[in-house]
């Protein structure tokens, strides 16, 4: 059984700041799943099936319910860090293609900048069996992610200036989003001359800290043709896939996003060249040019060529990405930067994209996400998103 | 000794006899008694055949470097350490361990780089395990 078109988004809310200091993180949750349900014209009693992860405080899935008093079938909460809300639009698809469920609400929220992440929400691993091997060695994020971009640059020749492209790309998408948190547009040059921060990954390498949060409703064929606005976003495929560290032998050059992106590809039934607009999960700029390989728009080792020369710059590069400024730019909101990759790749699929950065005619859409770390453990999922007409 | 920050692992049945061979200036390995798997990190189950045999040997503490990165702001324990290297070093049995490269030049080492182990005192019947240049 396949998922293809039985699930559709209809629903889709960014919230529009990025430090939120007079909200609690479950008024974030509720603003986001208020938001995201009234684009959709429905209501909070509509609802039948909650998806959250880690970012959820308390109880995850179970305090949330009970907040937002949603009477529920289906409630899930898959934990890969910034990549959950992928793995839960897949999850959402099948449950609804199953007649489990049909209409799918999907949040997130975060305050790292004014509240703290809350439980689980930057990827702790207190009581991890892995723990007393990683935690001793001064190990941060940026520096653990320049683990892979230094064993990909010794392998390939990838250089700090390519990996600089791919920040250029996000901040002239970002010049035209007003929320986006840095909206000036950088140059090469001012990314390789910021500050180092865990060598070879300069400052302007790395993704933006910001509160917020944003929410997906999903439903079946019959409520979707029943709204009937012409903007309904179809799932035309999923895949997902787990790295771990292959029994302590991990190699850095490669993401999961090598698996679940056929598996997306193959169910959809559409090949890396159909895909009009991406959304690359880019906690770092390393990790736009490994997943970019991964997923086939270009070989292993290439990808440093593939983003040079305005390569991912919209509308007309040869893979238009991030068009609202990505993590690296516009919104990372809770340190996890899956939900604004869907919520993009929705715009860009109905149209509503700012004009600047819009792809005409754009049918098929991915958006992908890489949760953990790049340099442990990772979780990852591919959406393939169609028009009603795909 | 290194600078860097020594913190006392927290031992358990699992991993007594990896931290009690650091103790002794011994990196002790836990090798798969059905698939003969070198197995990190150390455990009681070998996740090459799910195996829960194993037996403990010495490796050589030689290796060479997989990948590093320079940290010069750390944070937390590392917040005062100043410039450190964060590492993968593939030991010559073959499992790539995070780690530390400590007692050299940042800017001088590379990848492929040889390296040996060397032993951090905890002070509480274990030690860190760090490399350094061979
Ligand atoms: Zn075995």
């Amino acid at each position: 059984m396949s998922i293809r078109g039985k699930a559709a988004i209809v629903g889709a809310f960014e919230h529009p700041l990025r430090e939120i200091p007079d909200l609690t993180l479950p008024q974030v949750h509720a603003e986001v799943a208020r938001g995201a349900l009234a684009d959709a014209g429905l209501s909070f009693s509509d609802v039948d099936a909650y998806f959250c992860a880690g970012d959820a405080p308390g109880f995850g899935g179970l305090s949330m319910a009970d907040y937002l008093g949603l009477d529920l079938k289906i409630l899930e909460s898959t934990e890969t860090g910034g990549s959950s809300y992928l793995f839960h639009a897949g999850h959402a698809a099948a449950l609804i293609a199953a007649g489990k469920c049909s209409v799918a609400l999907i949040t997130m929220a975060g305050k790292p900048r004014t509240g703290g992440a809350g439980p689980g929400g930057s990827g702790g691993i207190g009581g991890a069996p892995e723990g007393p091997w990683e935690n001793w060695w001064g190990i941060t994020v940026p520096g653990a992610y320049a683990l892979a971009a230094q064993r990909h640059m010794y392998e390939y020749g990838t250089t700090s200036a390519q990996l600089a492209e791919i920040k250029v790309a996000a901040s002239l998408h970002a010049q035209h989003n007003p929320n986006a948190f840095l909206p000036d547009p950088v140059t090469v040059e001012e990314v390789l001359d910021s500050p180092m921060v865990a060598d070879p990954l300069h400052r302007l390498d790395c993704c933006v800290i910001t509160d917020g949060g944003g929410a997906i409703v999903m439903v079946n064929e019959e409520i979707a043709r029943s709204i009937g606005n012409g903007r309904a976003v179809k799932l035309l495929g999923h895949g997902e896939a787990v790295k771990h560290s292959d029994r302590g032998r991990i190699d850095l050059t490669y993401t999961p996003a090598r698996w679940s992106g056929p598996r997306a590809f193959e169910e959809a039934g559409v090949t890396p060249a159909d895909i009009d607009y991406a959304s690359i999960y880019d906690s770092f700029t390393i990790t736009v040019l490994e997943t970019i390989e991964d997923l086939g728009f270009c070989e292993k080792g290439e990808g440093g060529r593939f983003v040079s020369d305005g390569g991912l710059v919209a509308p007309h590069g040869r893979l238009p990405f991030n068009t609202d400024g990505g993590g690296l730019c516009n919104n990372h909101p809770g340190n996890r930067g899956g939900m604004t990759k869907i919520l993009e790749a929705v715009r860009q699929v109905r149209g509503e994209a700012h004009p600047a950065v819009q792809v005409p005619n754009c049918r098929l859409a991915l958006a992908h996400g890489t949760g953990g770390n790049l340099a442990t453990r990772t979780g990852a999922a591919t959406l393939i998103l169609g028009s009603e007409d795909a | 000794m290194s600078n860097l920050p020594v913190h006392a692992p927290r031992v358990n049945a699992e991993t007594k006899p990896f931290w009690d061979g650091t103790a002794e200036g011994k990196l002790v390995l836990p090798h798969c008694n059905a698939c003969g798997f070198v197995i990190w990190y150390p455990r009681t189950f070998c996740p090459q055949c799910q195996a829960t045999d194993v037996r403990w040997e010495e490796a050589s503490g030689l290796g060479t470097i997989y990948s590093f990165s320079i940290t010069r702001k750390g944070r937390g324990e590392f917040r005062e350490a100043g410039t450190y290297v964060l590492a993968y070093v593939e030991l010559a049995e073959g499992p790539r361990v995070m780690t530390n490269i400590v007692d050299c030049d940042p800017d001088a080492l590379s990848v492929g780089q040889a390296v040996r182990v060397v032993f951090d005192d905890t002070g509480q019947g274990s030690a860190l395990y760090r490399f350094t240049p061979a």
